[in-house]
């Protein structure tokens, strides 16, 4: 038995005496192991927000560069001044039509997955599905300047199939492309866990009942789905709002403007934190009500 | 229930998601083998050349230092309290436990740029310099659900009968933790490491808010893509970034089983 190879001697007692001291204290265990991880959260992230959110509230001197503490809401009237609210217009339109495009590719994907492959195949692909996910994030989208680009991969294959030449690079159209692909795998995930847990009893007895199996997708299958769906939309949507690397890459300047890289270029060029600030109050407020919204339609046990 | 037709146009459209998801991936691996310094398709001639460039470069040697240095440090301080997180919240019933695992999943639910930015704001209030520390203390920040919810997934599976067995036979405290909880969560805790590692070591989002002058490797490539400089050296870069956070990542799948690196599990944290 190696339980007794513990330290020898009185340092052995005195582990002994402290173990049992501890076991007779639950709360001081308690305290003790989740004391550490509270702490940082506490005294780091969730003091890093609301010092955030303060921050929205001052101003930059116009002359030496300071930080003005104070009360101001002139971030946030600047908020509705343009092109503020073209670009938060902008950004929750793109998230919305990325979140439709990855539920359209993902739900035919996931139901494969859930479904008709065999439990090899079905794992071969969650593992095809995850490894995407975690490769370098700036390696995916910078594989889409080099494919998008003029004399690009995609122009090659377009003239070769006679096509012409595409042209989208540095649109919107290509960042809408670009993000629809970086944030596929947060949709199929919950898809597939959902569409997964659902019993083949449920299928056959509307067989059963005489549906056909359209009538079966659309009742049965695809309300099962919603939940893992809307659980994806999440991520894709919020990954979307706050995103700054492909509208600053892939993105072409003021007509490809978002929330993300504005409020980046407020870092960087512009040094105007306090402006910032109050600009990450949008994605926080707009993601505040859409998870709002899911939780109503039950998207919290699907994840 | 779907017939040959159905089953034909889901086979068609797997494969055509799995091109989606692979070309581009792919892509940038083959164009780290191009000899032409103009990256245009379809390529000419293949080299080695740009991996001895991009290994010369000092720029991109202190870059790839300090993203290990980073890394392994969140790494260590996101396994301690990550794991102590986990312990706590599994072992013990108190007011505010819920709240606990959904302030844990707060840095990665929340767009990057928002823990980003606050921790920007944070450090500028209290006139914290820009260093190697304050991106730890980001990427610790969001590293630490990866760790809570590999080691919460993990105890939650082992019955709390053996931990009773090792006391009743006589174990104290620590010989119970050493011996018998220990053992039983080492993979669980590699894993979680393995995927605090990868994670902490391709970020770019927060670190930009995070890093001062330094560079960490995702900012020198960022950075980069951005002016258009250096793209062969990027090339052959960022396919050693894939394969530096895939590595761990295909670890720590067949460490878990696949459960453990779905990066977005944030189930398992809200279960409590």
């Amino acid at each position: 038995m190696t339980l007794v190879a513990a330290p020898e001697g009185r340092s052995k007692k005195r582990v002994a005496r402290t173990s049992a001291a501890l076991w007779r204290r639950p709360w001081l265990r308690a305290t003790l192991t989740l004391s550490p991880p509270l702490a940082w959260f506490l005294v780091i992230y969730l003091a890093s927000l609301i010092v955030m959110l303060v921050t929205a509230f001052w101003t930059v001197n116009p002359f030496t560069n300071n930080l003005q503490h104070g009360l101001s809401l002139a971030n946030f009237r600047a908020l509705f001044h343009a092109p503020i609210p073209t670009i938060i217009g902008r950004t929750v339109l793109m998230a919305a039509l990325v979140t439709v495009a990855d539920i359209i590719i993902a739900v035919p994907f996931a139901y494969f997955m859930a479904r008709v492959a065999s439990p090899r195949a079905r794992n071969a692909l969650f593992v095809a599905v995850l490894l995407p996910l975690w490769a370098s994030y700036l390696a995916r989208v910078y594989a889409w300047i080099v494919i998008l680009t003029k004399d690009g991969t995609l122009d090659w294959a377009t003239q070769h199939l006679g096509l012409g030449s595409p042209n989208i690079g540095y649109t919107n159209t290509a960042m809408w492309l670009v993000f629809t692909y970086i944030w596929l795998p947060f949709m199929i995930i919950p898809v597939y866990g959902a569409l997964e847990r659902i019993p083949d009893s449920f299928i056959e007895a509307s067989a059963d009942l005489g549906a056909r199996n359209v009538r079966t997708l659309r009742s049965v299958l695809l309300p099962l789905a919603l939940p893992g769906i809307v659980a994806g939309s999440i991520f894709t949507f919020s990954l979307t709002l706050g995103d700054f690397i492909t509208p600053e890459l892939i993105g072409s300047g003021s007509n490809t403007n978002m929330i993300g890289n504005v409020i980046y270029d407020n870092i960087g060029l512009a040094n105007n934190l306090p402006f910032a600030a109050a600009l990450a109050v949008v994605p926080i407020v707009i993601m505040t009500l859409y998870l709002l919204a899911a939780r109503a339609l039950g998207a919290f046990e699907a994840m | 229930m779907e017939g040959r037709a159905t089953r034909v146009v889901l086979v068609l459209w797997v494969v055509g998601v799995l091109l989606f998801l692979f070309i581009p991936i792919a892509t940038i691996v083959v164009f780290a083998f191009d000899k032409s310094n103009i990256q245009s398709w379809p390529i000419r001639a293949y080299t080695l050349h740009w991996f001895s460039v991009a290994w010369d470069d000092p720029q991109v040697k202190s870059a790839l230092w300090l993203s290990l240095k980073a890394g392994a440090a969140a790494t260590v301080l996101a396994l301690l309290l990550g794991s102590a997180a986990a312990f706590g919240v599994h072992r013990y019933r108190f007011f505010g436990r819920e709240a606990v695992s959904l302030v844990l999943v707060l840095p990665i639910a929340l767009p990057g740029i928002i823990t980003g930015l606050a921790l920007r704001s944070f450090f500028t209030f209290d006139g914290i310099n820009l260093s190697l520390v304050t991106i730890i203390i980001g990427h610790t920040t969001f590293c630490i659900v990866v760790v809570y919810n590999n080691v919460i997934a993990r105890l939650r599976r082992t019955s709390g009968s053996l931990g009773e067995a090792s006391m009743d036979l006589g174990a104290n405290g620590w010989q119970t933790f050493r011996y018998v909880t220990l053992p039983t969560l080492a993979t669980a805790l590699i894993s979680g490491a393995l995927l605090a590692f990868a994670l902490s070591f391709d970020e770019v989002i927060v670190t930009t808010f995070t890093a001062g002058a330094q560079n960490t490797l995702p900012i020198w490539i960022f950075g980069a893509i951005r002016l258009g400089q250096q793209l062969p050296e990027v090339n052959v870069v960022v396919t050693f970034v894939i394969l530096l956070t895939v590595i761990p990542v295909a670890i720590a799948a067949k460490l878990t089983g696949g459960g453990g690196i779905t990066r977005s599990s944030v189930r398992s944290a809200a279960d409590g």
